[in-house]
């Protein structure tokens, strides 16, 4: 699997959330993604850099088009240094929030990859990777 | 206040969202929105989201949420104009968007508001009698 572009971006302030949007729509867009996978892999990434920002204090976004042999896939992860996740299996559950929002982040943006991984560390950050292949 | 026009048709108010919208701007709206339902007296409330590329969860809320308290305010809120992508993806991240009504487009949300409000006052004039 090669890796051929990829850019990084702050996540600081909802501002970052619709540039997220944008810049992960160009790539899914020159990947030649579908409208329905463009826009899959658009609400995913707006889901997690929310969660990045609201929940992690920010972070950064890293953008790549991947290629495996003839496909094309756009992959993302988010990094942050917030608390961490206590429980993943916990807040990977449709309707579970820390906070005051919907609790369909993390389980939505998942639905919304064909793959997808988070890993955790109290007190030092959360990363979570998704992929969308065309 | 938000960036984004409310205009008043008769008893309606009609938004039309052209922007990709930050979070901010979204609660500046529902707030915007519920303020103006009382200050014009209006039944119905449009809101066009043909423009929007993406609707998230937060932006999901955002529609429940002015649903919801327009309902409260004695007034109705129709979605029009959601794109066929969307809708896809709304379903499978898992929003249902049960509390909003919606319509295909600004013609049809306008015959769906005209409607609801001519049958309660219809029932309203029977309940007086």
């Amino acid at each position: 699997m090669l890796i051929e572009t990829g850019e990084t971006m702050p996540l600081r302030t909802s501002d970052d959330v619709v540039r997220v949007r944008q810049a992960v729509r160009a790539r899914a867009v020159a990947a030649g993604f579908s409208l329905v996978d463009q826009t899959k892999i658009v609400t995913a990434a707006s889901e997690i850099a929310r969660n990045t920002i609201d929940y992690g204090g920010g972070g950064v976004l890293r953008i790549e088009v991947l290629r495996d042999g003839r496909r094309l896939g756009v992959r993302l992860t988010f990094t942050d240094q917030g608390p961490g996740i206590p429980d993943i299996a916990l807040a990977l559950t449709d309707g579970y929030t820390s906070g005051g929002g919907l609790g369909l982040g993390l389980s939505g943006a998942k639905r919304l990859s064909n793959e997808f991984a988070i890993t955790s560390s109290l007190g030092h950050g959360t990363t979570v990777t998704l992929a969308r292949w065309k | 206040m938000s960036e984004i026009p409310i205009l008043k048709i008769g008893d309606c108010l009609l938004v039309s969202i052209q922007v990709d919208m930050h979070d901010r701007l979204a609660m500046a709206l529902q707030d915007d929105l519920t303020q103006r339902i009382v200050s014009d007296r209006a039944r119905g409330v449009m809101i066009d989201i043909s423009a929007l590329e993406i609707v998230d969860s937060f932006i999901g809320r955002m529609l429940n949420n002015i649903a919801a308290m327009s309902r409260v305010l004695d007034a109705v809120t129709v979605v029009v104009g959601m794109r066929p992508a969307v809708a896809i993806t709304l379903v499978e991240l898992g929003l249902a968007l049960t509390g909003v009504r919606t319509a295909l487009n600004v013609d049809k949300g306008l015959a769906m508001i005209r409607g609801i409000i001519d049958n309660a006052e219809h029932a309203d004039a029977h309940r007086d009698r």
